[in-house]
């Protein structure tokens, strides 16, 4: 048995349980309350600390197969563990892509045998993600897929879309939309708007992302079908979701922490780390996200963590990948530009970045509960740092918030009663 | 032992990337030492030992014929070792990183790299991996600083004071890194500058740099000092930014009418080449008002100026590490 000893526990039920202990035996949570500790053969000393139910992202890329010079399974976890994650859910944007259920078989099986948390496959919208032919849905959702989405790439064609939302729903799978007009962001690298015009960049419009949001809306309200946008980052886009969600449409948001933690201002020295599609936007879509945040129109943050090599990323502006490494450093920036600036609570942070996680992809955890499996994730609030890409354990070290100072540090992280990262060392 | 500060030394920059991060001392080193290079074009014999034991490499990923053949008489008019790299195509498409041919070359003993690229922000890039220095011969839609520099100096030649000149620049402005250099290095000393172009062809806020944005042309070019006519690509009609050429030379062309607007003594100037007909009329860009030719002389001049700055700062740097 493990005691996690004389911690601050935040139960994601509304409840918050100060200096008491949690219980662990074999992989579940038998008991939190006070001195739980003389039955325990280990004892995680969590004074100052607060225990937190597993952090879970529902939407990252762990490039295998097919690019594991970016990242592997192996990495992949390891840096979601050091990031607090006990639950991923992948993108299919791999090689080949994941749109068959031999496809997400082969994740889940490698996934089981040599990652660090628990992996939950995306399947593809359409074959190859190539915006055409449906996959076939019935099939992978048998095979354990979550959701379905083209992540990386829009459904471009309306109709291709309204008939995959129809089609997914009697399977009672969630459509994530990767909302982006190509024709309107066309060949753009940053944010259109007074800094693409003093760079010299071409600019992407922020309408670019806004019109695919209006569609999907729509194409959800009329089809009675949920659906998830992935990776908000305008004011507009979230005025469209929050309007949508007053007349009762479906939707569900995630915006990621670089959308309110950095602005189009960092591309300033065409420094390529900014570099992440959707772009960094303005300081006033920073406050929008936030504001949607609060307000609960943006439901739950994501990663969207994107490693790159270094390769792809030391070249021209223009020729750089687009994405940022995300896993290591999403709580703390979550941490500080959330709660320390008052805009969330802690438990309203752990809402976003697990309970509401956890309820809109339909797994478990998001919670501290008596019976249900020790998914928890331990962090010092207190703790400030400076982020150091060199220590990340992803294979990707493309971060703009290199030698940025944050608070908040995860300190351990546990997935099923045993813990796979302690303080700098994943197990 | 040398000081920098001992000699008046204004450029201390290791490379020239752009206007907007240049000084107005700066500026002004780069003007009046352009003014003596100039004197010294007008001579018979124009070989002068300024750049002797230097090396100076044109590398240019993007066509040009006057930036490049500029770069390069200016280099060997003052005695420096000069080559010439072109490439149409990327460094990408070429199978080479841009910061390994920038370091490539500089381990052959480049002292200056002047670098011509398709793509906003090559030049600064590169001037993070090499020690030598870089010179931006234009970066994608960024900065042309030299051509900024050579309009700039044309512009003293003919007008006493930057400070409250009505300076206008009319056409393709969102494209263009010679409108970007311009509205930095004017404003900057002083002037007033007012923009005009079709909307398609107007970056978003502007008037944030401090210029004015008219939609009329007239409205720019009224009672300006200088006139500033920029290049119309014609991909531009092919990728839907305009209906046709000939209704963007009837709206935004400067022709003898519209140039009335401005004022008698009006310059008129065009970083070239130019499509005649299109937007310029022949008759005003070979008209009186038109400094055209000048400006490419003068660009000789301001590169001479700039190549030897750039190096002598650098040598000074090396004495004072050898004693």
């Amino acid at each position: 048995m493990l005691c996690i000893h004389n911690g601050n526990i935040i139960n994601g039920k509304g409840e918050i349980f100060h200096r008491q202990d949690l219980l662990i035996q074999d992989n579940k949570i038998i008991g939190i309350g006070n001195d739980l500790m003389n039955k325990a053969h280990e004892i995680i000393d969590a004074s100052n600390l607060w225990v937190l139910p597993g952090l879970i992202d529902a939407h990252c890329h762990l490039r295998e197969p097919g690019f594991e010079y970016k990242e592997d399974i192996v990495s992949g976890t390891q840096s979601a563990a050091a990031g607090g994650f006990t639950s991923i859910a992948c993108m299919p944007n791999t090689l080949p892509a994941i749109d068959s259920a031999a496809m997400v078989e082969y994740i889940k099986l490698k996934a089981a045998s040599e990652g660090l948390v628990r992996v939950y496959p995306i399947g593809a919208i359409t074959k190859q993600r190539e915006g055409k032919v449906m996959v076939e849905m019935g099939e992978m959702k048998r095979a354990g897929v979550v959701a379905l989405s083209d992540d990386g790439d829009p459904v471009s064609n309306s109709n291709t879309m309204r008939l995959a939302l129809e089609y997914a729903k009697q399977f009672d799978l969630l459509i994530i939309s990767h909302c982006e007009d190509k024709d309107l962001g066309a060949d753009g690298v940053m944010n259109e708007g007074y800094m693409s015009t003093i760079l010299g960049l071409k600019g992407i419009t922020p309408a670019a992302e806004e019109v695919m949001v209006a569609r999907d809306v729509i194409l959800s309200e009329v089809t009675k079908t949920p659906i998830h946008i992935a990776h908000v980052s305008t004011k507009r886009s979230v005025e469209i979701i929050r309007q949508a969600k007053l007349r009762g449409v479906p939707v569900t948001c995630e915006t990621a922490p670089h959308y309110f933690a950095a602005t189009d201002e960092w591309v300033e020295g065409y420094d390529t780390s900014t570099k992440v599609n959707p772009p960094l936007r303005t300081q006033q879509d920073v406050e929008a996200i936030k504001e949607g945040l609060k307000d609960g129109t943006i439901d739950i943050i994501a990663t969207d963590h994107a490693p790159h090599h270094e390769d792809e990323k030391n070249v021209e502006y223009n020729l750089a990948a687009n994405g940022i490494s995300g896993f290591e450093t999403a709580f703390s920036l979550s941490y500080t530009h959330l709660v320390d600036t008052g805009v969330l609570s802690l438990d309203e942070l752990v809402e976003k970045l697990s309970t509401k996680p956890a309820k809109i992809l339909n797994i478990r955890g998001g919670t501290l509960e008596k019976g249900k499996p020790a998914d928890i994730t331990i962090v010092d609030i207190s703790k400030e740092y400076q982020v150091d890409r060199e220590k990340f354990f992803s294979k990707g070290k493309n971060t703009p918030f290199h030698g940025k100072k944050l608070k908040g540090e995860i300190i351990y992280t546990i997935v099923d009663g045993k813990v796979v990262y302690e303080r700098d060392v994943v197990r | 032992m040398q000081v920098e500060s001992g000699d008046n030394m204004a450029l201390i920059q290791k490379d020239i990337l752009g206007l907007r991060s240049l000084t107005q001392e700066e500026i002004w080193e780069i003007l009046d030492t352009a003014e003596l290079m100039k004197y010294i074009l007008k001579q018979n014999n124009k070989r002068t030992p300024h750049l002797q034991g230097k090396s100076i490499v044109n590398l240019f990923y993007e066509n040009s014929t006057r930036t490049r053949l500029s770069f390069e008489l200016a280099s060997k008019y003052m005695s420096a070792s000069t080559a010439n790299i072109s490439s149409s195509s990327s460094s990408v498409a070429k199978g080479e990183s841009l910061s390994d041919t920038c370091k490539t070359i500089e381990k052959m003993g480049a002292d200056v790299i002047v670098i011509r690229h398709p793509m906003a922000g090559a030049a600064h890039m590169a001037a993070k991996y090499v020690k030598a220095s870089i010179i931006n011969a234009g970066d994608g839609m960024n900065e042309h600083p030299t051509q900024g520099l050579l309009d700039m100096y044309t512009i003293r030649e003919y007008k006493t004071d930057f400070r409250g000149l009505k300076v206008a620049i009319i056409g393709d402005i969102l494209h263009s890194r010679v409108a970007r250099s311009n509205i930095w290095g004017l404003s900057k000393m002083g002037a007033e500058v007012a923009v005009s172009g079709p909307n398609t062809l107007l970056p978003p806020e502007l008037e944030r740099t401090g210029v004015k944005v008219h939609h009329r042309v007239e409205e720019a070019i009224k009672g300006a000092d200088v006139v500033i006519v920029l290049r119309l690509q014609k991909e531009r009609q092919q990728s839907g930014l305009l209906p046709s050429l000939r209704e963007y030379s009837q709206i935004y062309g400067v022709n003898k009418e519209r140039l009335k607007l401005a004022k008698k003594d009006a310059l008129l100037m065009h970083p070239g080449p130019i499509n005649r007909g299109i937007e310029i009329a022949s008759d005003v860009a070979d008209g009186i008002h038109s400094s055209i030719q000048e400006q490419v002389t003068n660009g000789v001049a301001i590169r001479m100026a700039i190549l030897y700055l750039i190096t002598r700062r650098r040598g000074e740097q090396g004495d004072v590490m050898h004693s």
